[in-house]
């Protein structure tokens, strides 16, 4: 399990990373590594050359602007799991966070880098899915903005050109005080979730005015359960109403693998998708999954 | 513990165990730690086809890659040895021996091909990338049902995937069944998992050509009869290979076997002349070292209306792999064996088909056969209790053993052996113990019933655990002239902790401090004449009681040397453990002594095992919305005849017990219809971590002791995983009312066996 031979580069600004990535062939950009090591190790990808894009100045940091949270592509996992920024404006982000990898990979890993990377069940592609957020890319024409909903290409497959860098993700933020649930049903603690569900709800007034229920790991890219979404809105929020709403996620398509069929993760969806609401609204009983982390 | 410890001697004590401070220092020497500079790196090429012809391997390529120095294939070695079996050989097992490269053949994916050897691990692999292969792919033999037909054959010589069908039996079975009042057949299945240790496989071969010797590190387990078997592959005496046991992280069964790469490294290096390492990575660890289980049966019950047990009769039929590995038939022949555990079944009749599939060759792992057995038993039997309206403790507690029909006499295996007995115990005391220990009246309450949002469901079983396999063991023992004492043993230290025990053992024997014992020299070839090694439990009774031995011999040597000089007779002589002090307190020091070269070779044989008991429980918790199983608490009580360490002992229960609930819930090496391997990873092969299941409770007694070798001790290396399977399942039919009869219980099957209720 050792990398295959490539050649290395280290460029200092997004300029010049820009300008390698545009001019070398089969070139691969490395962030945290925490995915890239691992398919190198086991020569699932054979690049010529590797980027690194851990000396380029200015694409980590994380701040707050007109209700748009900005974050630079390579801002470590962990600076977000502890930033108190996200904890109060994103809520969701913050509880989805714990759930990603390990402390461990946490320290390396990016937010670009799971972005680009695209696991089906990754936690921050499932987040950034829920808020409709948009992906700021970098290439030799320039820059441009990418709506989240048509980021996903394919699996593991993100829609932007070989010779383009992400730099930036920007989720616009809910009101003050609206709810965020995010859950997932593992194998075991820290693994890829097979199924999970991120939940947002603005109540007022004892009625859902705004609502948003994504639902990752069941299909390639996660999928917003827009028909649970718009049922709910105008209703008050109750479990016998979340029981019935989303009876609909069963009709997800699904993917099978060796740990789960396609009939189970859409079960999944249906399960998974009533807690998430259920915990968003503070209707959670004492079940475990309900439990603080 | 129950019992009053009346003394501080060192059997018994919890010492904490010595080696833990070199490990925890990063001090220890594994075989990649081994020094040897100069070493060239070995990788393997392995076969991504299941079953094929293989037509040729075109290495020309990588043989001029950057730092390569060879490239050894099949037409290299010439006439390709056979890995020999090292248990249960008949002659109808050769044919399906494994050759230790893929010849004409491949058949499974995994298989060995080609070994390139080069100045890097890197550059190795690089131009492993360059061979050429031309295989024409053959249908594969994916399944036990294909492995019954004859369509798709692995060896087509012998016309057959089916190679036997063992038959276990004691009494008359038919006559128990007929007319029985009571029976139930039911099907059951373990699937394919195996152990994986914290430290893959390694070797690192040095050829000395001037004296034609090779020095082989990484083996251990069984390391004097690995180089018996090198010794002949290569045409070397046993002499001109010396065999090093290095510190090594974890064996569990599967390490240390005799695999392929423990001729192609050691082959490597004699042909370059050279020092060759390789060390084995972990997607490789997952496809080449023995995968394990991997059986099915159905099993039929027979009771009187009261629950009193008639008999056990079915057959069923273990997936062996490609080919029939050292101890490949050990698990299926157990399995079989051991089908009624602890308790009295007169009548059994039961037939194991041993079938081949173009999948990764099995051998044993921890508790071969029995965890399997187990299972199928345990299952059946919560059904029988149901059925019948009988309490299931109580039906377990009717049906065990007594104590005064023991030797129990174990079903003959045909045509394998004679079966055996089992020594004494009392089966009940674990059982109640257990019972009381996890609470199980306070628990009943619960069964079924539905608590925020979780399902509850309890469940116990009985087991016995077969250890101490003969035929014997080697220790020897040195008195250094510092008046320490040197300690050499033919057992292997395989992580369990066995320069502990054995210091204890030796401590305890001589009446003197730990401290005086020097760190425990074991496995190597250079440290006894002829050692046996560590499997089946063995290493405290067979190596502790030729400790016992020793150490006797020991302090006859001792006391002959004092009594010349303190012109006494042997007999006059006592030693205090520093000295040797003979009548009228005239003293002579021990390190005094040493200097007449006083040392003593001590060998224990026995033919006869080992059988310690004992009974677990669970408690569990099941999610109805995902078929999430948590495990709330689990109680294991077991009697191990005599405890050298509970501290240890302790240890190899719990690990044991996850290693179990690994198998119950989690791990699974899977397969796909095209005999393609599904679980290259860590991500994809499940092992528990350590937040999976924080409560686990192990009490170990020391009521019954051994009554066959001077410790009392029994095997206890493999007793905690035995019961967890059937304890698990029953768990969990308890809390959901369904009937899971297919390991492991993931939880797409759980939610799969509520939906279908
Ligand atoms: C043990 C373990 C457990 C894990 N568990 C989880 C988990 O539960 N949930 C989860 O979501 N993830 C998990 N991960 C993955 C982890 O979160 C990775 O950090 C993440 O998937 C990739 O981020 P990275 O910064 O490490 O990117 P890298 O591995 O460096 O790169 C990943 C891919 O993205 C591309 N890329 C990176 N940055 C950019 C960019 N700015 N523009 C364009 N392309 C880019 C790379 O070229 C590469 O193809 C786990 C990883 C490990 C090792």
């Amino acid at each position: 399990m050792k990398p295959p031979p490539f050649q290395y580069h280290d460029p200092k600004t997004l300029a010049e990373a820009v300008g390698l990535l545009g001019t070398l062939d089969n070139a691969k950009l490395l962030a945290g590594g925490q995915s890239l090591m691992p398919m190198l190790n086991m020569r699932f990808v054979l690049p010529d050359h590797v980027i690194d894009l851990n000396l380029v100045e200015g694409m980590a940091g994380i701040k707050e602007t007109d209700g748009v949270l900005e974050i630079g592509a390579m801002t470590r996992q962990r600076e977000l799991e502890f930033s108190d920024l996200v904890a109060a404006k994103c809520p969701l982000l913050h509880q989805a966070l714990m759930h990603v990898g390990h402390r461990q990979t946490r320290n390396r890993g990016t937010i670009g880098g799971s972005l680009c990377h695209l696991d089906p069940a990754a936690e921050l592609v499932t987040v950034c899915m829920a808020h409709d957020a948009t992906i700021a890319v970098a290439g030799p024409g320039g820059t441009r903005e990418i709506a989240f909903a048509d980021f996903p290409a394919g699996y593991l497959t993100p829609a932007i050109e070989l010779n383009e860098i992400v730099t930036a993700i920007r989720i616009p933020v809910w009101p003050a005080g609206h709810k965020a649930a995010f859950i997932e049903f593992s194998r075991r603690h820290g693994d890829f979730a097979i199924v999970s569900a991120a939940a947002l709800l603005q109540i007022d007034g004892g009625r859902i005015t705004r609502a948003s229920l994504t639902i990752g790991g069941v299909a390639v890219a996660p999928v917003r359960a827009t028909e649970v979404e718009q049922a709910i809105v105008g209703q008050a929020p109750t479990s016998e109403l979340f029981a019935k709403v989303c009876e609909s996620c069963r009709s997800f398509e699904a993917m099978a693998d060796i740990h789960a069929s396609a009939e189970y993760r859409q079960h999944l969806a249906v399960v998974l998708a009533r807690r998430a609401l259920e915990k968003a609204a503070d209707l959670a009983d004492n079940a475990p999954w309900n439990r603080a982390h | 513990m129950d019992h009053s410890r009346t003394s501080n001697r060192p059997i018994g004590s919890p010492v904490e165990r010595l080696e833990d401070l070199r490990f925890l220092r990063g001090r220890g020497e594994f075989v990649d730690d081994v020094s040897s500079p100069g070493a060239l790196h070995a990788v393997i090429l392995r076969s991504s086809v299941a079953h094929g012809r293989l037509r040729g391997v075109d290495a020309s390529v990588a043989r001029k890659c950057p730092g390569v120095r060879a490239v050894i294939t099949a037409q290299d070695i010439g006439e390709i040895p056979v890995i020999t079996m090292r248990q249960e050989l008949l002659p109808e097992f050769k044919p399906y021996q494994q050759p230790v490269i893929a010849g004409d053949k491949v058949r499974y994916v995994g298989e060995p091909i080609a070994v390139v050897v080069a100045d890097s691990t890197a550059l190795a692999e690089d131009a492993l990338e360059h061979i050429a292969l031309d295989i024409e792919a053959l249908p594969p033999v994916a399944d036990r049902a294909a492995a019954r037909k004859t369509d798709s054959l692995l060896f087509e010589e012998t016309g057959r995937n089916h190679v036997i069908t063992l038959s276990a039996k004691l009494g008359d079975a038919a006559a128990a069944f007929h007319d029985a009042p009571y029976t139930r057949r039911e099907r059951f299945q373990v699937q394919r998992f195996t152990a994986v240790t914290m430290e893959p496989r390694g070797l690192l071969a040095e050829w000395d050509d001037a004296n034609g010797h090779l020095t082989v590190s990484g083996m251990t387990k069984v390391v004097f009869h690995n180089r018996r078997i090198l010794a002949k592959q290569m045409g070397l005496a046993e002499d001109a290979i010396t065999m090093i046991e290095a510190d090594v992280g974890g064996g569990f069964g599967v390490r240390g076997e005799f695999y392929p790469e423990d001729f192609l490294i050691p082959f490597a290096a004699r042909t370059l002349k050279r020092a060759v390492k390789w060390i084995e990575d972990r997607r490789e660890n997952l496809i080449a070292s023995n995968h394990a289980r991997d059986a099915e049966c159905e099993l039929e019950i027979a009771c009187d209306r009261d629950g009193t047990i008639r008999g056990l009769r079915g057959h069923g039929a273990a997936d062996l792999g490609a080919y029939i590995r050292t101890n490949g038939v050990t698990a299926a022949r157990n399995t079989a064996q051991v089908l009624s555990g602890p308790y009295r079944v007169s009548n059994i009749q039961f037939e194991m088909a041993l079938l081949l599939t173009n999948k990764t060759p099995s051998g044993t792992y921890r508790g071969p056969g029995r965890f399997e057995a187990d299972f199928f038993r345990e299952r059946l039997f919560d059904m029988a209790a149901n059925d019948l309206g009988i309490d299931r403790v109580e039906f377990r507690r009717r049906n065990l053993v007594a104590e005064h029909e023991m030797p129990w006499t174990l079903p003959t295996i045909q045509p394998l052996d004679q079966g055996g007995e089992t020594d004494n115990g009392d089966y009940r005391q674990t059982l109640d113990r257990c019972l009381k220990d996890f609470g199980w009246p306070e628990k009943s309450a619960l069964q079924g019933k539905l608590i925020d949002g979780r399902r509850h469901g309890i469940a116990i079983g009985c087991y016995l655990e077969g250890g101490g396999s003969g035929p014997r063991e080697n220790v020897r023992m040195v008195l250094e002239r510092d008046g320490t004492v040197s300690l050499y043993t033919g057992s292997s230290s395989v992580g369990q902790g066995v320069e502990t025990v054995m210091a204890q053992i030796a401590a305890d024997a001589l009446d003197m401090p730990m401290a005086r014992i020097n760190r425990v020299q074991h496995g190597s070839t250079t440290v006894v004449t002829q050692g046996y090694g560590s499997y089946s439990s063995r290493s405290i009774v067979m190596g502790g009681s030729a400790i016992v031995q020793a150490a006797g011999l020991l302090k006859d040597a001792i006391r002959a040397a004092a009594a010349k000089r303190l012109q006494c007779a042997p007999s006059d002589i006592a030693i205090d453990g520093d000295n040797a002090v003979g009548p009228d307190r005239a003293s002579v020091a021990l390190s005094a002594l040493a200097v007449d070269g006083i040392a003593a070779d001590g060998t224990y044989a026995s033919s006869k095992r080992t059988y310690s008991y004992g009974a677990h429980a669970a408690h569990v918790a099941v999610d109805p919305g995902t078929g999430h199983v948590a495990l709330i608490d689990y109680m294991a009580v077991e009697d191990v005849g005599r405890i050298i360490n509970p501290l240890t002992l302790h240890g190899q229960a719990v690990g044991a017990i996850v290693q179990g609930l690994g198998g119950a819930l989690l791990e699974h090496l899977a397969y796909d219809s095209a005999g393609q391997f599904l679980s290259g990873t860590l991500a994809d092969y499940l092992l528990p971590t350590a937040s999976d299941f924080p409560v686990i409770r192990a009490h170990a007694m020391e009521e019954r002791p051994a009554p066959h070798n001077p410790l009392g001790a029994k095997g206890a290396g493999e007793g905690g995983i035995i019961p967890v399977g059937g304890v698990i399942a029953n768990a969990i039919a308890n809390a959901l009312g369904v009937e899971p009869n297919i390991l492991p219980l993931s939880p797409p099957r759980v939610w799969e066996l509520m939906n279908c209720k």
